[in-house]
């Protein structure tokens, strides 16, 4: 197929619905409204229901009663949003219902801003809602990304009955640029455990995240651990760029990547080596990688590149394990770092090294 | 011999932790006389709440979800707006509707969502121990009101039936009583109709049921039928609030 | 090379098409593009701006910092964006809005009386096009003819009859800045 010209919110909300979502339930706020706006034109279309609840609270949990009823579905926010979703969330991991969760991160805390940041990550990959849990949270750089990931994530959510959130934020929501649907035929899998009505002679479908029992509690947690385990085995996503021999390596996600690319092409005018790990999965984080490469005796040192007051940056310094000095530079707020900056926060690290 | 009960299909054989006198089990038994003589059983999926109808999905024997505090009547929707043809409905308290779920229900209603919604008010919460609801009188000692409810600093006890009706999506609306045989026969004829309302794809439709609460009411079962009958229907008059032909 | 551009002016000034039209006819092209709108409170009745990259390396921040042009609609554009042009870089400023001159003296400055011409077409909202016929006679970034195929791209069938006057008005543009040699 041809290339589009899409902004990225857009391209997500086309992605969802090739990929066979045809449930949205969603709730107005800054930067992510052209994803209810298409879904809201498009879905009556193809037969699908958008409907606008009375807050992200309710939306979620018609998710949850969405997907507890067999529908591949999906809602989207920003931050301030995705925080009132946090209790949906929890019952929808709790009960092991697929569903995809869109964050166009903006800057916090509280009403915070409406400009792109990345302050939303221990949110997303810490847990968030209640309870022992995770979901596989993926980080697009490109639009192209974005529609790609759209898609696997649904199938990721249907494989471990799980929901999976992609993070983006405010300038990969509303920024353009080509993007190619691929032709990919979409198969829905069979939903046996979907509360579709109880067929006398057949046991019935109970949607639920309560177990007043511990014991049945914690047998219930350590099912999802499994889950959990298989997710860390099997759906760890990364980039590696230009680490060959980096002296130093960038780590960046999202339009921070972006952002990285441009540094490391700035940087290699200049005799400087600098390479990029990007985390397409921010959970599972890419640990092995980051072990990898803090082996290799070129590189002398890692940077955590964030839009935040550092983050990502723990992770690394878990997956390193001291091996290597891990740094942080980061702008917050909405601010975005300009290269520029970033290369002097490179050549300061060379000096100590 | 002629049999004159039969438990009914759509309640499964698990029996009800519901304490001695509690008016719970009355309301369960009508809801699922309901779903059998409308022969929908197969097609129903309920949506239990947070209180002490939580474990409603281990007594009514058709597929069921279990709902966050509140949120039944928007996990409804979502079940609803999947599955068109069958018939969903929520059974929920006091505090989890009138309180917490306060927006989740009114905007339900609004949207006019082909849902039926049970709503059990005993003026008190009970799963967590006696609790002030928005629905406990003026003067009603709790553990949370141990001088009584005070209009000044609590404010009145909502009346979720006519406020609710206001609203141009329900389609139907009733508020009955459990406190005796012949309100038990009524309660059982409007929550057949909350049901047939779905059918018919009217719009929402809800039944509000006085209930007991002995145990955090602190009273004898009955008493607790003779407090109902004297305190609350005076406040919470019975009747239907909207019907729409 | 890069092109890295900013656009901007009042919201309703057509500054978000005319980066889109640019951007679209960048990728009919083959190029690597990139479009970027300031978004939020900033858009209802204030100024509005987009950042455009066309480039046939890869695209990384969609940002732009350091542009290789600036084209400013109205005055606070020319106040806000004049200082981020790159020395050699190109400032195309529409000279019936604003009545102030650039006060850089290292980059190479075009005044297009857009908003005149417009009216002189009969169609005041094509000011962003004549802006844009300006640039590309310029710059040559993307051919008229791709800006105008991107045009019926998104214009649609419906207003297919407004490609005429948009088509001219890119040529007034570039007309301008031939004349002035």
């Amino acid at each position: 197929m041809a290339k589009v010209l899409m902004k990225g919110n857009e391209a997500i909300a086309e992605a969802a619905i090739q990929a066979g979502c045809r449930y949205f339930f969603g709730y107005p706020i800054t930067p992510q409204n052209e994803i209810p706006a298409y879904m809201a034109k498009m879905l009556p279309k193809v037969g699908g229901c958008f409907l606008q609840a009375e807050s992200e609270i309710s939306a979620i949990n018609m998710v949850y009663g969405a997907a507890g009823a067999g529908a591949r579905v999906m809602t989207s926010s920003s931050s301030p949003g995705i925080s009132l979703k946090q209790e949906g969330i929890s019952y929808i991991v709790g009960a092991e219902l697929p569903c995809l969760i869109v964050n166009i991160v903006r800057g916090g805390p509280g009403l915070g801003g409406i400009q792109p940041a990345q302050s939303d990550y221990f949110q997303a990959v810490k847990g968030g809602g209640h309870g022992d849990y995770h979901m596989v949270v993926l980080a697009p750089s490109s639009i192209q990304e974005m529609v790609d990931l759209v898609t696997d994530g649904f199938d990721i959510a249907d494989k471990y009955r799980n929901p999976v959130m992609i993070l983006g934020d405010g300038m990969l929501g509303q920024m353009m640029e080509p993007v190619e649907f691929r032709e990919k035929k979409t198969i829905l899998p069979e939903k046996p455990w979907a509360t579709t009505g109880n067929k006398e002679g057949k046991p019935r479908n109970i949607i639920n995240s309560l177990f007043i029992d511990p014991q049945g509690l914690e047998d219930h947690v350590l099912k999802l651990y499994k889950k959990y385990d298989e997710m860390k085995e099997n759906e760890v996503r990364v980039e590696c760029y230009n680490c060959e021999d980096a002296e130093i390596i960038i780590a960046a996600y999202g339009t921070m990547a972006r952002i990285a690319k441009n540094v490391i092409q700035m940087a290699e005018e200049q005799g400087i080596k600098i390479g990029l790990i990007r985390p397409i999965t921010l959970w599972p984080f890419p640990v092995d990688t980051f072990k990898k490469w803090a082996d290799s005796h070129h590189v002398k040192a890692f940077l955590s590149l964030e839009m935040s007051m550092g983050q990502m940056v723990e992770d690394i310094r878990l997956s390193v394990d001291g091996a290597k000095p891990v740094h942080f530079y980061g702008r917050t707020g909405g601010m975005v770092p300009t290269p520029k900056a970033i290369l002097e926060e490179i050549k300061k690290i060379r000096e100590g090294i | 011999m002629a049999k004159v009960f039969e438990k009914p299909k759509a309640l499964t054989d698990k029996p009800f932790h519901y304490c001695p006198g509690c008016t719970h089990g009355i309301v369960h038994c009508l809801v699922a006389e309901a779903i059998d003589e409308l022969g929908i059983r197969e097609k129903t999926v309920g949506v239990a709440p947070v209180g002490c109808a939580v474990f409603a999905y281990d007594y009514f024997n058709c597929d069921m979800h279990e709902a966050a505090h509140g949120r039944a009547p928007a996990v409804a929707t979502g079940i609803k707006r999947v599955l068109p043809d069958n018939v969903v409905f929520t059974y929920q308290g006091d505090g989890d509707l009138a309180s917490i779920g306060a927006a989740e229900i009114v905007h339900a209603a609004n949207r006019g969502e082909r849902l039926t919604t049970i709503f059990i008010n005993n003026a008190i919460y009970g799963m967590t121990g006696g609790q002030m609801a928005p629905t406990s009188l003026v003067g009603q000692v709790t553990t949370t009101s141990p001088y009584g409810r005070s209009a000044d600093t609590e404010g009145h006890p909502i009346r979720v039936s006519e406020m609710l009706a206001t609203l141009e999506g329900v389609a139907y609306i009733e508020r009955v009583s459990v406190h005796d045989i012949k309100n038990i026969n009524r309660a059982k004829k409007a929550i057949k109709k909350a049901f047939e309302i779905q059918l018919e794809g009217k719009g929402f439709a809800l039944v509000e049921v006085l209930s007991t609460c002995p145990t955090n009411w602190g009273m004898t079962p009955i008493e607790a039928l003779r407090w109902l009958e004297t305190n609350m229907i005076p406040y919470y008059p019975l009747g239907v609030k909207k019907e729409v032909e | 090379m890069a092109h890295e551009v900013i656009i901007s002016g009042f919201g309703g000034q057509g500054v978000m098409s005319l980066g889109q039209l640019l951007t679209y006819a960048g990728m009919l092209e083959g190029k690597n593009v990139s479009w970027l709108p300031s978004y939020g409170p900033e858009m209802r009745g204030g100024t509005a701006n987009c950042s455009v990259i066309i480039t046939d390396e890869l695209v990384g921040s969609p940002i732009v910092t350091e542009a290789t042009a600036v084209i400013a609609m109205n005055l606070p554009s020319l106040e806000k964006f004049e200082k981020t042009i790159l020395a050699e870089g190109l400032l195309i400023i529409n000279s019936s809005l604003v009545d102030s001159k650039t006060t850089r003296d290292d980059i190479d400055v075009i005044y297009i009386p857009a908003n005149e011409i417009a009216d002189e077409l009969g169609n005041n909202r094509v000011a962003n096009m004549v802006m844009l016929g300006a640039y590309l006679e310029k710059t040559r970034v993307v051919s008229p003819d791709s800006i105008i195929e991107s045009l019926r791209e998104v214009l649609g069938h419906s207003k297919e009859h407004l490609v005429p006057v948009n088509q001219e008005a890119l040529k007034r543009g570039a007309q301008l800045v031939k004349n002035k040699g």
